[in-house]
């Protein structure tokens, strides 16, 4: 087990998706076939305010990118990585230090040492997952495309 | 926040047949889900259009390639698989030709069980002729088999929960490994068996493929099919460039790369089903959906039924051999008691003493059994292959392909099982008179 399922429980992934405003997406590209691209179009369509952190660009999806998590002058609810596990202890002391909410791995993002620190430094975390998934299963329509949701319930939802 | 789909607790299969997939639709409330029978989807704006269409959100475009009543059966089918989804067609055929068209290219080759339902079979053959992908057939029974086929170009292994006429169990765990070992995925056909007796991702297999139209509809109503993934196959492991290579009909948008485990469904349902257009209508998924909400309940009566009528003919001097799995002197029973605890299905073959001529005097002799070519409704089911599917064969090739010429399939249904057995006894009867 890479211990990835410690970091994957669906109560933290659903209070981070209702209640986070502002997703820095480290390693957001500008080719809009790549996965982080498709995240972050998504996670701005559905009302999130997305903060490019990528150094080689200037701006992605119309924002602005800034090349460090510390060089973002606001506040950031949720840390989304798309960067190479290596690379995560590092993002994840800056997220730690920078005061965000949370830490939230990607797929194949996995990094049990990334996830201890932001875990110590007070963070949520999430490992192994897809915020456009997540997002999709829970809130989104996900299941307009037959895919498995996981979730029974007899209520009716607002409209 | 919104807590109503806080999955707090692991339900049971029974709750999931009947409410997986289908929350309340909040524009009315309808309980019953919807027929949403509407060739196409008004967009919100352009915007939403072209996100739709360019797969970056989960929208409805036109019902060749999704529709919300086929989704809702789509959704309740992998829930109840153990899968991250699935995408149903036309027909069971349809959907297993779409899930290797998916992921195959020509050069490739396939190992297959012998033991195949033979459509599936003709198929296979057709495909390959047609699409230049060279084919296996292996005795399914020894994992060794399966080891031995496999080629460098070697892309899949195709094989049944359960086998006919022989009643073959896959031991689809050891069939797995192997697979595994090979880099490739196993495609279980799991229409025999259902979700209900049988999960066969549980025990490593990569993709499920089903005939709906069987005990999953399970009233002989409508034709249907799906493909159920697991998503835990590596397309991006080198062997499969046609799945994970960018796609120049999504202007190289690299399936598996960029939607990860959900990779291969995706391009199942954008490529394949788009592409070949073998679309599930909403009628019938409507009609699917209501056969799963009892599948758990008529599984186990149909499996009871079953192994009730196999016993009771396995006693008797005028059949010479019943070849249901769970029966003591079967070879398969271990495995059944491994991968089939609850029943080994409904559908199995025996043979008559009196060949050929026995076979048709007893189907005429039946009045409960219908006489046709099909399997898994709730009325029980019989047909004599040597004088209707199989009737161009001689009787070496009957044997080549394991049906005697006195071999008769039943399909044991949910009435009452001394209703069945009385009217088989009678069918028995009608034989000798005939004779006489």
């Amino acid at each position: 087990m890479t211990g990835a399922a410690d970091y994957q429980d669906p109560d933290t992934i659903q209070r981070l998706l209702h209640n986070a405003c502002t997703i820095a997406i480290v390693g957001l590209s500008p080719n809009h076939l790549r996965a982080s691209n498709f995240v972050g179009f998504y996670a701005a369509r559905h009302g999130y305010r997305v903060i490019p952190v990528n150094p080689r660009e200037e701006e992605v999806l119309g924002e602005k990118s800034y090349p460090s998590l510390s060089a973002v002058p606001e506040p950031i609810d949720i840390v989304d990585v798309f960067r190479a596990p290596g690379a995560v202890p590092a993002i994840a002391e800056e997220a730690v230090a920078i005061g965000a909410g949370a830490l939230w791995l990607q797929f194949g993002v996995i990094s049990l040492d990334g996830a201890k620190i932001a875990r110590r430094g007070g963070l949520d975390v999430v490992m192994d997952r897809c915020f456009k998934i997540e997002h999709a299963r829970y809130i989104g329509r996900m299941h307009v495309l037959g895919f498995n949701t996981d979730v029974v319930s007899a209520r009716r939802e607002a409209f | 926040m919104n807590d109503n789909y806080k999955p707090d607790r692991e339900f049971g299969f029974h709750t999931r047949a009947i409410h997986a997939g289908a929350r309340p639709e909040p524009g009315t409330g309808a309980r019953a889900i919807p027929i949403y029978q509407t060739s196409s989807y008004v967009f919100e704006d352009p915007e939403s259009a072209a996100a739709y269409f360019n797969l970056q959100e989960y929208g409805n475009t036109y019902s060749r390639i999704m529709n919300p009543t086929v989704a809702a059966l789509e959704e309740r089918l992998s829930n109840l698989e153990g899968g991250i989804g699935a995408v149903a067609f036309a027909s069971g055929l349809a959907a297993q030709a779409a899930a290797l068209f998916t992921m195959l290219a020509p050069g490739d080759h396939v190992v297959a069980s012998a033991a195949l339902y033979g459509g599936t079979v003709t198929q296979l053959k057709h495909l390959s002729r047609k699409l230049s992908v060279a084919l296996s057939f292996v005795d399914p029974d020894s994992p060794d088999n399966w080891r031995k086929a496999i080629r460098d170009d070697t892309k899949a292994l195709f094989g049944e929960t359960i086998g006919n006429p022989g009643g073959n169990v896959l031991d689809i765990e050891a069939v797995a490994a192997v697979a595994r070992d090979a880099d490739i995925p196993l495609i279980v056909d799991n229409t025999f068996a259902t979700p209900y007796l049988c999960r066969p991702m549980a025990w490593g297999a990569d993709i499920v493929v089903h005939s709906v139209t069987k005990f999953i509809g399970g009233h002989g109503t409508s034709i249907g099919g799906a493909v159920v993934d697991s998503g835990a196959f590596d397309w991006s492991n080198g062997k499969f460039p046609i799945v994970a290579d960018p796609s120049p009909a999504y202007h190289g948008l690299a399936f598996h790369e960029t939607f990860g485990g959900y990779g291969y469904l995706m391009k199942l349902r954008a490529e394949t089903l788009r592409d070949l257009g073998a679309a599930m209508s909403p009628m019938n998924a409507f009609l699917f959906m209501q056969g799963l909400e009892t599948l758990p309940l008529r599984m186990e009566r149909h499996a009871a039924n079953a192994f009730k009528v196999a016993k009771w003919l396995d006693g008797r001097d005028d059949v010479v051999r019943v070849r249901h799995p769970a029966l003591a002197a079967s070879q398969y029973r271990g495995l059944v008691a491994k991968y089939l605890p609850k029943g080994a299905g409904a559908v199995f073959c025996f043979d008559l003493a009196g060949g050929r001529q026995a076979g048709q005097d007893f189907i005429r002799g039946v009045r409960l059994f219908s006489h046709l070519a099909n399997v898994g409704d709730a009325k029980s089911l019989i047909i004599h292959p040597a004088s209707t599917t199989h009737r161009q064969l001689g009787d070496d090739e009957l044997a080549a392909a394991g049906i005697g010429p006195g071999t008769i399939r039943l399909s044991v249904g949910i009435e009452d099982v001394n209703d069945l057995i009385w009217d088989l006894e009678q069918g028995l009867q009608r034989i000798k008179e005939l004779k006489s």
